[in-house]
C-alpha cells in the first residue's frame, strides 16, 4: 500500500466522519421535532405571536436545518474535500 | 362570482366541468413534451443515453429533476388537503419528505455516482455474486415501483376525472400512453427534460398561488394563521388528532427518512450527472427546491382553509384532495383552475415516467443483461430489452391502475417508502460501508425487507381495518418501518457474519478506492 493509498484511505474516513455527524444532526433535529409533537402537544400550542405557534416555528425551523446541514457539507466537500482530493489524485 | 347565483356553496365550482383552459395548458404540456421526446429519441443510441441520458445533465438540471420526480401529486394536493382539513398535523408531513434529503447528499450520492453505472444494484453487487444480489435487489426495486405506480396512477385517473369530467379508464390510458412515449423513445433524456419543466411549472404555479393568499393577508403567513385560528380555533395551529399516536408518527418519518435515500427511480437520477460532484450539488439544488415548495405547502393549507372552507373542499372530495385546486380557482377563477388542473396532471405524468425507467432498468440491466444473459448481451440487444420492459412495465401499470380503481390506495405511498427504507436501503449501507458485507447477508437483508413490509402492511390498521374493515389489526403500527428497518440491518449483519465471504471482504479495498476516486473507465 502506498502512502497515496493511505492518504486516500484517510481522507475517506475523514468523509465519512463528516457525513456521519450531519447525519446525526439531521436525525436529532427532525426526531427531535417528532418526539415533541408525539410527547408534548401543549408546548408546541404555545402561541409566540398572534398566529405564530411553537409548532409552525419548529416546522419551519426543520426544512431551515435541512437546507443549512446541506449547505455545510456541500461547503466543506467543495473547499477541503475536493482540493484534497485533487492533490492525491495526481 | 356569478358562480355563486347558479348554485349553493358546495357546488360553486367549474370542478368535474370540462374545462376549456385546462385542456388548452395541458396540450400545450403533452405538445411540448413529446416534441422533446422526439428530440431526446433521435440522441437516444445507447443504453448510457437510455438509463444515464449520457451522463451529461448539469447539476442544476438533475436538482431540477430530482425535484420533479420527487414531488409526486400526493405532495401537492395531498399535503394541501391534510393541511387544509386538519391544520398544523398537515405539516408535518411537509417536514418528513424533505428530511431525507440532506442523508441522500451526506450519505448516498457521492458513493453511488462513483460506484453504479444505471442502478442501486450495481453498487450492491459491485463485489458480490452478481445474480443473487441483482434478482434480490430487482424485487425490492420492483415492489417500490409498483405500490408507488399503483398510488399515483389511480391518483391521476381519480384526479383527470374530477378535473376534466373524463372517464376514469380514458384517463389512465391517457397517462399510459404519454408515459410510454416519454420512456419508450426519449429515455431518460426524454424524462429528465419532462421532469425539469414539470419542476418549473409546479413551483412556479404553487408561488403564484402562495403569493395570492399571502397578499390577503399583508404578505403576513402569521396574520394567515392567525385568522384560521380566529375561524376554526386554536387546534389547527397545534398538533391533533392525527397524530394520537406517538409511536405511528415516529415509524412514518423514519420510513420518510430513509425510504428516500432508497427509492429506485431517484437513485438513478445521480447517473445522469458527468461526476460525483456534480451529483453532490445537484442535491443541493434538489434540497433548496423541494424545501421552498413544502414551505409554500404551508401557505397554501391554511390558505385553503380560510378562504375555502374544510367543509366545501371535503364535499367536493372527502380525502381533501381537490383544495389546491378549489383554492385557485377562488384567487384566480375558472383560468387558474385550469392552469392548475393542468400542472397538477403533468405532475402525475412526469412521476410516472421517472418510475417506469427505473422499474424498466432493473427487469432488463438487472434481470435481463446481469442474470440472464449473465453479462454478455450486445448493446443493441440490452437497448431492445429495456425498451420492451419499458412497453409491458406501461401496460401493467394501465391494468393495476383500472384494477384498483375507487379503491384506498393513499396507504400505497407510504409503503413504497417503508420498501425502500427496509429492502433497498440497509444493503446499500451495508455493502458500501460494511468490509465484511457478504453476498448471502446482502441478499437476506433484500428479501427480509420486502416480505417483512409486505407482511405487516397486511396486518397493519391500515389494510385491516381502513380497508378490510375489521375491528382490530394483529400489528399495532401503521407504517412498519420502525420494525422492518432495524429488522433489516440486523438480518443483513447477521446472516453476513454467519455465512461469510472472504473474497468479498478482501475486494472491499477496491470499492473504497473507488467509492473516493470514481470509475476510471466509464
Amino acid at each position: 500500500m502506498t502512502t497515496t493509498d493511505l492518504h486516500l484511505r484517510a481522507l475517506a474516513a475523514t468523509r465519512w466522519r463528516v457525513a456521519l455527524a450531519l447525519t446525526a444532526v439531521m436525525v436529532i433535529v427532525y426526531f427531535g421535532f417528532v418526539a415533541l409533537i408525539a410527547f408534548d402537544k401543549p408546548l408546541l400550542a404555545l402561541h409566540l405571536t398572534p398566529g405564530l405557534t411553537l409548532g409552525i416555528l419548529l416546522g419551519v425551523l426543520v426544512i431551515v436545518a435541512s437546507w443549512l446541514l446541506t449547505w455545510v457539507y456541500v461547503r466543506w466537500a467543495n473547499t477541503r474535500y475536493d482540493p484534497e482530493l485533487h492533490r492525491l489524485r495526481k | 362570482m356569478l358562480l355563486l347565483l347558479q348554485a349553493p356553496a358546495a357546488a360553486a365550482t367549474q370542478i368535474g366541468e370540462p374545462n376549456r383552459v385546462a385542456m388548452v395548458f395541458f396540450f400545450i404540456f403533452i405538445a411540448s413534451t413529446l416534441g422533446i421526446t422526439w428530440w431526446a429519441a433521435r440522441r437516444t443510441r445507447t443504453t448510457e443515453h437510455f438509463y444515464a441520458a449520457g451522463r451529461v445533465i448539469g447539476p442544476r438540471q438533475n436538482g431540477f429533476a430530482l425535484a420533479g420526480d420527487y414531488m409526486s401529486a400526493a405532495s401537492f394536493l395531498g399535503i394541501a388537503g391534510l393541511v387544509s382539513t386538519s391544520g398544523f398535523d398537515g405539516l408535518i408531513y411537509s417536514t418528513g419528505w424533505l428530511v431525507g434529503w440532506p442523508v441522500v447528499l451526506f450519505l448516498i450520492a457521492e458513493p453511488l455516482r462513483n460506484l453504479g453505472r444505471y442502478t442501486f444494484a450495481d453498487v450492491v453487487a459491485t463485489r458480490l455474486q452478481q445474480a443473487p444480489v441483482r434478482l434480490a435487489a430487482a424485487l425490492g426495486t420492483l415492489a417500490t415501483v409498483t405500490f408507488y405506480l399503483i398510488a399515483q396512477m389511480v391518483g391521476a385517473g381519480g384526479l383527470i376525472r374530477l378535473m376534466f369530467g373524463i372517464r376514469y379508464e380514458i384517463a389512465i390510458a391517457i397517462v399510459g400512453v404519454a408515459m410510454i412515449a416519454y420512456v419508450l423513445f426519449g429515455g431518460m433524456i426524454a424524462t429528465t427534460w419532462v421532469q425539469i419543466v414539470k419542476a418549473v411549472l409546479l413551483l412556479g404555479g404553487a408561488a403564484i398561488l402562495a403569493v395570492l393568499v399571502l397578499a390577503q393577508f399583508g404578505m403576513n403567513p402569521a396574520r394567515l394563521f392567525a385568522a384560521a385560528a380566529a375561524k376554526f380555533g386554536d387546534g389547527v395551529l397545534a398538533p391533533g388528532k392525527l397524530v394520537s399516536k406517538p409511536l405511528d408518527t415516529i415509524s412514518l418519518g423514519l420510513a420518510l427518512m430513509f425510504g428516500t435515500a432508497g427509492l429506485p427511480h431517484i437513485l438513478m437520477r445521480f447517473y445522469t450527472v458527468p461526476d460525483a460532484v456534480a451529483a453532490r450539488r445537484s442535491v443541493f439544488w434538489a434540497t433548496g427546491l423541494i424545501g421552498a415548495f413544502y414551505l409554500m405547502t404551508f401557505v397554501l393549507g391554511f390558505g385553503a382553509m380560510v378562504l375555502v372552507g374544510p367543509d366545501v373542499i371535503k364535499s367536493v372530495e372527502p380525502g381533501g384532495n381537490m383544495a389546491a385546486p378549489l383554492l385557485a380557482e377562488h384567487l384566480g377563477g375558472t383560468p387558474f383552475l385550469g392552469f392548475i388542473a393542468a400542472v397538477a396532471f403533468a405532475t402525475i405524468l412526469a412521476v410516472v415516467a421517472g418510475l417506469t425507467l427505473s422499474g424498466a432498468a432493473a427487469l432488463s440491466h438487472d434481470l435481463w443483461v446481469s442474470v440472464v444473459r449473465k453479462g454478455h448481451a450486445s448493446p443493441e440487444e440490452q437497448l431492445k430489452v429495456a425498451r420492451i420492459a419499458t412497453v409491458l412495465l406501461g401496460i401493467v401499470a394501465v391494468l393495476l391502475g383500472i384494477s384498483f380503481q375507487g379503491q384506498n390506495v393513499a396507504f400505497m405511498v407510504g409503503l413504497a417508502f417503508a420498501i425502500a427504507a427496509s429492502a433497498n436501503f440497509p444493503a446499500l449501507v451495508l455493502s458500501m460501508f460494511w468490509r465484511r458485507c457478504s453476498t448471502a447477508g446482502a441478499v437476506a437483508s433484500m428479501l427480509t425487507g420486502t416480505v417483512s413490509t409486505l407482511l405487516l402492511i397486511y396486518l397493519s390498521p391500515t389494510v385491516q381495518v381502513d380497508i378490510l374493515k375489521h375491528s382490530a389489526a394483529w400489528f399495532p403500527l401503521k407504517n412498519p418501518a420502525l420494525v422492518t428497518i432495524p429488522l433489516s440491518f440486523a438480518v443483513g449483519v447477521f446472516v453476513s457474519l454467519a455465512f461469510p465471504e472472504p473474497q468479498a471482504a478482501k475486494d472491499y479495498a477496491y470499492v473504497e478506492r473507488r467509492m473516493v476516486l470514481g470509475a476510471v473507465e466509464e
